[in-house]
């Protein structure tokens, strides 16, 4: 199933990626070829067949529920891009010029 | 401490020498450092690390030694210099996952790996060069360049572990960490000659292990020897309460096995001796006509192609030939679904990996990019400069598998062929075998930049990335040379039948000597 330079748009918009055309046709050509190797699946007869779920031996075991404290032995303000009063300060969601052209 | 003694000596009996007191473990971090200078570990050469700090190394070993003055246990790997893949979270050192988008990020937490290793007496010395987000097969796609083969500086080591597997391979540490999603660990012991384990499913803790696919993800060992290795999954395997996923099925004294005798049902007052920190003495593995007597090997047609290189091929048979003098019987099986390992994984992994790094957005750590209009251009423009190429096509990938649409025609269908594949391995070792031998890698290393075809780089992995969908046990173990280069033999059990993994390896390793590395 070929991947069109639309659908490479479409996928890094919800990846939250920003891709330029010259790199959006060269994402279209790459991902086209890899996902022509995966057509080698829809043959294969899986219809009582269920997904696999997990792949241990046995259950993962429960643990006391009780609250464990996280190790944190640095402060997030040594690691966060922009921290103000202990919460993480991020750009604003829209601008402006953004909020009028969507008639917000 | 000299440093070609320290090269030679496996970390048991590195520890034994600190432990003993006649060398300091002061010493031996500081002939690890000597080692890496001599054998050009810095980015101008082989580019093995991406941190290292001698001085607050040697400045960790203050309390592995007051252990010492005060008679106290240090542990099997007391003074022992280990190298931790960067994706590994350790205080003291960043954790960078060699990518730009964590950039000079330095952990506030420690992986409970680490912990372990610290608990036992290693010394951490230094963060290992690595595929970015260990996405790769040959280190190529770090952010800090490429780690080069020791063996011959114009090849890859291998990957994503690749500067762990380097830093082994020539000598800085007899141990070091690495993860592995679909052979990250086995391929790169393969390329450098030294010893890959990549444990079953949930025996090892992945708390503090930056996520890739959680399905898939396990650390691992590399080690100079097969006891290096042992003793290391030793120490770090068990359940964690910090780790959902972890298993609180019980550790065996892996060291054991190297007795070529089954697992004792209860343990021994002679075999208790063994475990980790009560004896640092490494096992003499004696191979006989008996050491593997009972033990079925099985040996998968679908893992000997007629397009295998010949010289690998010749490599295996001699190793299967070892197993038969050992008093095995090696038996032809079929995993029939195995070729069909690729697709599904290059199907499952970036699905995986496309949520877990979604993370990676510019807020609560690492890299920001902020051309000023807005959050979304912010999470847009922090990510575009952050990841790297291979990453960014994984991510694109595993976002169109799961979006709307396509959903059941891939990632729903491959994780179907994912219980056949993981059926397959059921179904032989129910059928009496206790183990299957096969190459680990098609061929041996291959030069930098010669792969630029994602899906043959992809295919790199042919040989292990099923026992990862399967959720299995495997160990990569030096068998041979190919045009001077190393190549190994991998050998998988069943689910947590590390203990009989290990049984075959030591016997392996001892049968072949010096043959393993010609």
């Amino acid at each position: 199933m070929a991947v069109t330079r639309d659908d490479v748009l479409h996928i890094a918009e919800l990846a939250r990626l920003g891709i330029d055309a010259a790199r959006a046709d060269a994402l279209t050509a790459e991902l086209s070829s890899i996902l022509a190797h995966m057509e080698v699946l829809s043959q294969v007869d899986t219809a009582q067949v269920p997904p696999a779920a997990g792949v241990g031996a046995g259950g993962t075991p429960l643990r006391p529920d009780a609250t464990i404290p996280p190790l944190i032995e640095r402060a997030l303000e040594s690691f966060a891009p922009a921290m103000r009063d202990g919460f993480f300060i991020v750009p604003r969601l829209a601008t402006h010029e953004d909020s009028s052209e969507s008639g917000a | 401490m000299n440093v070609a003694d320290y090269t030679r000596l496996g970390a048991a009996a590195l520890s034994g020498k600190v432990r003993s007191g006649e060398v300091a473990p002061s010493e031996v971090v500081r002939a690890a450092f000597e080692r890496a200078r001599d054998i050009g570990a810095g980015p101008d050469a082989l580019n093995i690390f991406l941190h290292a700090d001698e001085d607050a190394s040697v400045t960790e070993t203050k309390e592995v030694q007051e252990h010492l003055d005060s008679a106290a246990d240090v542990g099997i790997l007391a003074g022992v210099p280990i190298a931790i893949k960067d994706n590994i979270a350790s205080l003291g050192l960043p954790t960078t996952c060699a990518s730009r988008i964590l950039g000079g990020y330095v952990s506030p937490f420690e992986a409970t790996v680490v912990t372990r290793l610290r608990a036992n007496g290693a010394v951490i010395i230094a963060k290992t060069n690595m595929d970015e987000f260990a996405m790769g097969s040959s280190t190529e796609n770090s952010a800090f360049g490429p780690t080069r083969n020791p063996h011959d500086i114009r090849c890859v080591p291998g990957g994503s572990s690749g500067g762990s597997a380097a830093a082994v391979a020539s000598g800085i540490t007899p141990i070091a960490l690495g993860s592995e999603t679909g052979g990250s660990v086995r391929q790169p012991a393969a390329f450098c000659g030294v010893v890959g384990v990549k444990p079953t499913y949930g025996r090892v803790s992945r708390y503090g292990l930056v996520a890739f696919a959680s399905s898939l993800d396990q650390i691992g060992v590399l080690g100079r020897t097969v006891d290096d290795a042992a003793i290391a999954l030793e120490i770090i395997a068990g359940f964690d309460k910090s780790d959902s996923t972890s298993s609180d099925a019980d550790v065996p004294i892996y060291r054991v096995s190297a007795l070529g005798k089954p697992a004792p049902e209860a343990r021994q007052p002679d075999t208790e001796a063994m475990r980790i920190g009560r004896s640092p003495v490494p096992l003499p593995p004696p191979p006989g006509p008996e050491t593997l007597k009972g033990i079925v090997i099985g040996k998968p047609k679908e893992y000997f192609p007629d397009s295998l290189d010949p010289s690998i091929k010749s490599h295996c048979e001699r190793a299967l030939d070892r197993f038969r003098s050992m008093g095995a019987t090696v038996r032809d099986v079929s995993l029939p679904r195995s070729p069909l390992a690729i697709p599904v994984y290059y199907v499952l992994a970036p699905a995986e990996a496309s949520s877990n790094l979604a993370r990676f957005d510019g807020v609560r750590y690492g890299l920001r990019v902020d051309p000023g209009k807005g959050l979304k251009p912010m999470y847009d423009a922090t990510r575009s400069q952050g990841f790297g190429a291979e990453v960014t096509r994984r991510i694109l990938l595993g976002t169109y598998v799961l979006s709307a649409g396509y959903y059941d025609a891939y990632y729903k269908k491959a994780q179907a062929v994912r219980t056949l594949i993981a059926d397959d391995f059921r179904a032989v070792f129910a059928d009496g075998v206790h183990a299957i031998f096969t190459p680990t890698t098609p061929t041996p290393a291959f030069p930098i930049g010669a792969i630029s075809d994602p899906y043959e780089m992809y295919l790199n992995d042919i040989f292990t990335v099923t026992a990862n969908l399967a959720g299995v046990p495997a160990i990569s173990v030096p068998i041979g040379r190919v045009r001077r280069l190393p190549v190994g033999g991998q050998i998988i059990a069943a689910h947590f039948d590390e203990y009989t993994m290990f049984r075959v390896a030591y016997a392996l390793e001892a049968a072949l000597g010096a043959e393993a590395h010609q």
